[in-house]
């Protein structure tokens, strides 16, 4: 199993959501975020003070799939995406040791 | 079927007949008694004479009851509008603008000025203001309101009750010391503001006021001043006296942690900009209502107050247009109270494009001393009392000077000049001198005041206790609470 963590821009979400689900994966989850990479941030006024905001807002997506998912998902994901500005964030990979399901024990890729 | 409906229709023909009786009967006996009327002698004459009298007399007081109950239902709406402003208005409107940790500490600070000014103005501050006493301060004749009952002072205000009259003065008391804690945002104790607050009431406000609108107050424009200064709803007592104070206050409690590197942006415009709007709906309670009834003068103030506030918001995003690219909505809501507290003074006095000009002038003023002159001397006014009341309400108390036209108001007698434009210049000096005087007694007031209390129990929160922000470590809560 393997965990795809992708930090994309918020109004990238609906798009890649539904490239995934058309690619067949089953959840996911969403969280707010705010971070930076090469991109500098921006400039903000307030009564003339400049203010440099460096944390912009993002959104983390996590989907945990099965090995041979893992590209599919990465595909889908770069696809929906990319805009081809700085910004357009990050993905990250990752093992996935064990997965339970709360409900009713079952564990590995059927508890997914 | 047939006989039912002819039953009926003898039924509707009976009461008919029956009703053309009952009236052909009444006015038969009417008309007898009107001849017996118009046919008596002289002394019945004298009786009419009398009746007449009678008449006119209760016509005359039904007009003045009349009168009476439009200017005071329209003061007494006046008087809620501008409780409005103070909260939800200036608490959303500084609330908004300060960092989230501190969003109740600066609410509460309004807050409490609505009752602890309330509490003071009942036991002696309405006294000191607006009693009779000498050309400085009233004495204490009003104490514990004694003599302020439902029947009009004709002084003040000849057809509104004077509880009406001393209940919408209260809610300028009330709004004028909350104005000033924009200046010490984020970093003072909550129980040094109360005493700092109830001295400022009882030294600042109430000596500033009874000058300007008490009897015989040395600025009175209407009720023998020495020098009368035209402030309508007060340009110089709400507006100066706290904006300097903010000024005194700012200075002597010094910055706030880490300003001005840290950066400290508003938590929430958006609640700024409610409060904003709150602000110059209630600012026609302030202004056309100072006016004092709800005629023709009530209108021409509060036309002149949103023209003020409209010009105001529109001049300050044209400076921020061209100076920073993008005119904000802080820009436009920030020009707005500008505009709104210049017209201040004016209202009551000036025509509607004068209005628009000097709302045009205080926008880019106050624009400029916000952005500008705030940074060249690097005072931490946090939340712009000083650069919005203090400046705006100074050069909107010159400016009546200027743009008073007897026309709208003729103060000084029908068809005498009233502003320098009109050709009574010495109005100007008029202005400066109260200008001035506020200027002097929120300075020197102020500053012992912070002393005193300073030196009795301290003004500022402890370090940790203005990193850890207001909330808790003045009240104990948190404004957000995102866990639940």
């Amino acid at each position: 199993m393997q965990k795809i963590e992708a930090v994309i821009q918020p109004s990238k979400l609906d798009a890649v959501k539904d490239a995934l689900v058309e690619i067949g994966v089953d959840g996911m989850t969403i969280t707010e975020a705010r971070g930076h990479g090469r991109q500098k941030g921006h400039t903000e006024f307030y009564r003339g003070r400049e203010y440099a905001v460096d944390l912009l807002p993002k959104v983390k997506l996590e989907v945990v799939v099965a090995d041979g998912m893992a590209e599919k998902v990465i595909l889908a994901i770069t696809a929906a995406a990319r805009t081809g500005a700085i910004g357009d964030g990050k993905i990250f990979v990752s093992k996935i040791d064990e997965a339970i399901r709360i409900r009713n024990d079952e564990r590995g890729e059927i508890a997914l | 079927m047939h006989r039912m409906r002819r039953s009926v229709v003898t039924v509707f023909r009976t009461f008919l007949f029956a009703l053309v009786v009952l009236i052909g009967g009444g006015t038969v006996v009417g008309g007898s008694r009107l001849v017996a009327q118009t046919t008596a002698t002289p002394s019945g004459q004298m009786d009419r004479i009398a009746a007449l009298e009678k008449q006119n007399a209760d016509n005359t007081a039904a007009i003045a009851a009349a009168q009476s109950a439009g200017d005071n239902g329209w003061m007494l709406v006046s008087a809620a509008l501008v409780l409005m402003m103070s909260g939800p208005g200036l608490a959303l409107f500084y609330g908004g603008l300060v960092r989230q940790k501190n969003i109740l500490g600066t609410m509460m600070q309004t807050f409490a000025m609505m009752a602890v000014i309330t509490v003071l103005w009942a036991l002696v501050t309405y006294s000191l203001a607006f009693g009779d006493g000498n050309a400085f301060i009233g004495g204490l004749h009003n104490v514990f309101l004694r003599g302020v009952g439902l029947a009009p002072d004709v002084k003040y205000a000849a057809t509104i009750p004077l509880q009406t009259f001393m209940i919408y003065q209260l809610m300028f008391a009330i709004i004028t010391p909350a104005l000033i804690t924009g200046a010490f945002a984020e970093r003072m104790k909550f129980s040094a503001m109360l005493v700092f607050m109830v001295l400022w009431a009882l030294f600042v406000y109430s000596p500033m006021a009874h000058m300007v609108w008490g009897k015989g107050g040395f600025l009175n424009a209407s009720l023998g001043g020495r020098f009368p200064c035209l402030d309508f709803a007060g340009g110089t007592v709400v507006h100066v006296t706290s904006g300097v104070s903010a000024l005194v206050t700012a200075l002597y409690l010094g910055k706030r942690l880490g300003y001005p590197k840290v950066p400290m942006p508003p938590h929430s415009v958006v609640l700024s900009f409610i409060g904003a709007c709150l602000l110059w709906v209630g600012w026609f309670g302030f202004n056309a209502g100072s006016a004092l009834s709800a005629g023709t003068l009530a209108t021409s103030a509060f036309v002149a107050t949103h023209f003020g506030a409209a010009a105001a918001a529109l001049s300050w995003s044209v400076a921020e247009w061209i100076r920073q690219g993008k005119p904000s909505a802080l820009g436009a809501i920030s020009g707005a109270v500008a505009g709104l507290v210049a017209i201040t003074p004016a209202a009551g006095f000036v025509t509607p494009m004068s209005a628009l000009l000097i709302g045009a002038i205080a926008g880019v003023f106050c624009y400029f001393m916000v952005v500008k002159v705030k940074a060249w001397f690097g005072y931490d006014d946090s939340l712009d009392a000083f650069g919005v009341h203090g400046a705006g309400g100074t050069i909107g108390a010159i400016l009546t000077g200027l743009f008073a036209n007897s026309v709208i108001n003729p103060i000084f007698g029908a068809g005498k000049a009233t502003g320098a434009l009109e050709g009574n210049w010495h109005q100007l000096v008029n202005q400066l001198v109260g200008v001035a005087i506020a200027w002097c007694l929120s300075l020197v007031g102020t500053l012992i005041i912070l002393f005193v209390v300073d030196k009795a129990i301290g003004l500022r929160v402890s370090v940790e206790e203005e990193r850890e922000g207001l909330d808790i470590s003045q009240h104990g809560e948190e404004g957000y609470d995102w866990a639940h």
